[in-house]
């Protein structure tokens, strides 16, 4: 038999029945629309969270003291204690053509007074590559100044929650700050969007790291935050650091650099995962369509025993009577994925029109996927009620009136 | 051109066996025209079914031209049917959803015929019934000496040697089963060997010979010399 002749065989059969066709196609296409309006949600929200990952930056790299074993196990209580990482440390890695900005930072917290008012805050010691590195917006004045850091300047920079806690809406630019033991001028307030990965810089106060060393009596740094030149720089930049601070520090590798690129990347897994798991639940809907495919053909089969005896009877052999009836199958899920398809773009695009926010991204691999798996399920439950049909003794096929 | 040699065929029903066909031998020529008469249940129908490879014997041999039937294999069995045997039905067995030309094309689209060459064939066939004009009509807007037509050109348009008609007439008015044994009649005269199986005795008494048949076996096999 032709196969245009099977298509159009079953064809005339689904549409002798339309109510009982339409239902089906509209459980099939249910199932497709959500497998795809499900994945577009998590697809936006990777992409999402990927888009602001870049505004904030991924060509930062973060260097740590000492050596981070990711293996697992105890830290080595005997081994050499790591290196102090150092102004001077810092100040090296700017030769590297691959780094644009290092900000080093020395990290403590301090009770910062102004007037009657006090408030135990995070210090950052810092220099002016901080602002650079990290795009640190101003409400008013100026960052720290580009000068040498190891200039201890008795100046500061606060954040915007800090600067209401302490001076409500008075001007705060030109005013003495005391922080710890020392006094501080404010030159600088940053504004509201002053916010990185892990650091909430609204409730802080930025002083150059030089002071920090005093304030806190220590000359090692609690990190350094390094900008490369481009994305595509910033595997030469890691090299760089390592190398210069081996060369630093007598030949030991004592840092450990985090990328803001790898810690995306594990979002993104994390998101990529989500995205599946929601397309597998989605996908239990088709599953749910495949078995009413199921039943109805079943129920349609007994209907129409007298045809099967007929087409028998007039020399269809079983491999035939299987082909016909597990096409209908097929042209029913087939037909469903597809208006599923249409009914999910449209939901994701309605989607997107009534959450503008909320990008809106429906992948292909996505649309591929629910076809398939709508294929395979009609396949496999229509292949029950087909072969129930082929197996039909012709002569009790055709005395059933 | 068939030759049953001690054919069985048995059903189980609960403890008892049912002896359906109970060593039946059979010779039929080439241009036969056989009526087979008995009560319900006497194995007239199965005897039908067996001679179109509808059913298998449980014992016996089967042999089509020399050719021995009962060893083929389901798929064979199929061709077998397409290629010489046509059914008529009591009760027609259009497919209520085809139009009649859709009905008459069934055989010629399973076989795989082209669709030009099929409408031809189709176009013939339903002139040579006198329905030209019902061709895009569905069964259930035709009469049922219309329908039965149609089955009888469905059955015959692969020209199969050998014709199987169960209770042609059951269904019918006298007038058109009158209309569709003529029609049957016209073919055996053409060489197409026709078996009827019936309970209408008239009908029966038509055919050149005459099988009686109790409890699945042939009480009486009477040949007349002319058809009545």
């Amino acid at each position: 038999m032709r196969i245009l002749d099977t298509l159009g065989f079953g064809k005339i059969a689904l549409t002798a029945n339309p109510t009982r066709t339409l239902l089906i196609l509209l459980a099939m296409s249910i199932g497709v629309a959500s497998v795809i309006i499900l994945t577009s949600l998590g697809e936006g929200a990777r992409k999402y969270v990927s888009a602001q990952f870049e505004t904030l930056g991924s060509e930062l790299l973060f260097i740590l003291p000492g050596k981070r074993e990711t293996t697992g196990g105890l830290p080595p209580l005997l081994g050499t204690s790591p290196k102090d990482l150092t102004i001077d440390d810092a100040l090296s890695l700017k030769r590297s053509r691959a780094i644009a900005y290092v900000a080093p930072v020395i990290l403590g917290a301090a009770p910062v007074s102004f007037a009657s008012r006090e408030r135990e805050v995070v210090i950052f010691g810092s220099s002016s590559d901080l602002k650079a590195a990290l795009d640190l917006p101003m409400a008013a004045g100026h960052f720290l100044p580009d000068d040498d850091p190891r200039n201890a300047a008795s100046i500061c920079v606060i954040g915007n929650k800090l600067k209401k806690e302490l001076f409500d809406n008075k001007k705060a630019i030109g005013e003495w700050l005391r922080i710890g033991e020392r006094r501080f001028r404010v030159i600088g307030e940053l504004s509201s969007k002053g916010q990185s990965v892990g650091m909430d810089l609204s409730d802080t106060a930025i002083i150059p790291v030089a002071s920090a060393e005093i304030l806190f009596n220590k000359a090692s740094l609690s990190r350094m935050i390094v900008k490369a030149r481009g994305k595509e720089s910033l595997d030469k930049a890691e090299a760089d650091i390592l190398r210069t601070i081996k060369q630093r520090h007598d030949g030991d590798e004592d840092i450990t650099i985090l990328r803001q690129d790898s810690l995306l990347q594990t979002f993104d897994g994390v998101l990529q995962t989500l995205t599946w798991a929601l397309a597998g639940i989605a996908a239990i809907s088709l599953i749910v369509a495949g078995i009413l495919i199921m039943n109805v053909m079943l129920v349609s089969v007994s209907q129409r025993k007298s045809e099967i005896g007929l087409l028998k009877a007039l020399g269809a052999p079983t491999s035939q009577v299987l082909t016909l009836f597990l096409s209908e199958a097929l042209m029913l899920s087939i037909a469903g994925g597809i208006i599923g398809v249409f009914i999910g773009l449209a939901g994701a695009k309605m989607i997107a029109y009534f959450i503008p926010n909320f990008p809106v991204q429906t992948p292909l691999w996505a649309i591929a996927a629910s076809l398939i798996v709508t294929i395979i399920t009609g396949l496999i439950f229509g292949s029950i009620p087909a072969s129930k049909a082929a197996k039909l003794n012709p002569v009790l096929a055709l005395s059933d009136k | 051109m068939i030759k049953l040699q001690d054919i069985c065929r048995f059903f189980k029903v609960g403890d008892e066996t049912v002896h359906a066909l109970d060593k039946v031998t059979l010779d039929i020529s080439r241009g036969d025209y056989i009526s087979i008469m008995g009560a319900s249940g006497s194995g007239k129908s199965t005897l039908l079914n067996m001679l179109g490879l509808l059913d298998m014997p449980n014992s016996g041999s089967y042999q089509f031209e020399g050719k021995e039937l009962t060893t083929l294999s389901e798929e064979k069995r199929a061709t077998f049917r397409r290629e010489n045997v046509g059914f008529i039905f009591q009760s027609f067995h259009l497919i209520p959803r085809l139009t009649a030309a859709g009905n008459l094309e069934l055989p010629l689209m399973l076989m795989g015929m082209a669709p030009k060459e099929r409408h031809t064939k189709v176009k013939d066939a339903l002139a040579n019934i006198g329905l030209a004009d019902r061709a895009n009509h569905l069964p259930k807007q035709l009469s049922g000496g219309q329908q039965q037509r149609v089955a009888i050109a469905r059955a015959m348009i692969l020209k199969p040697p050998l014709l199987l008609a169960d209770e042609p007439t059951g269904n019918l008015d006298t007038h058109s089963g009158n209309d569709v044994i003529k029609i049957l009649e016209e073919l055996n005269a053409s060489g197409i060997t026709l078996i009827v199986v019936t309970h209408d005795l008239e009908l029966g008494e038509r055919a050149t010979r005459k099988i009686k048949m109790l409890d699945g076996k042939i009480i009486e096999d009477v040949t007349s010399e002319k058809p009545i």
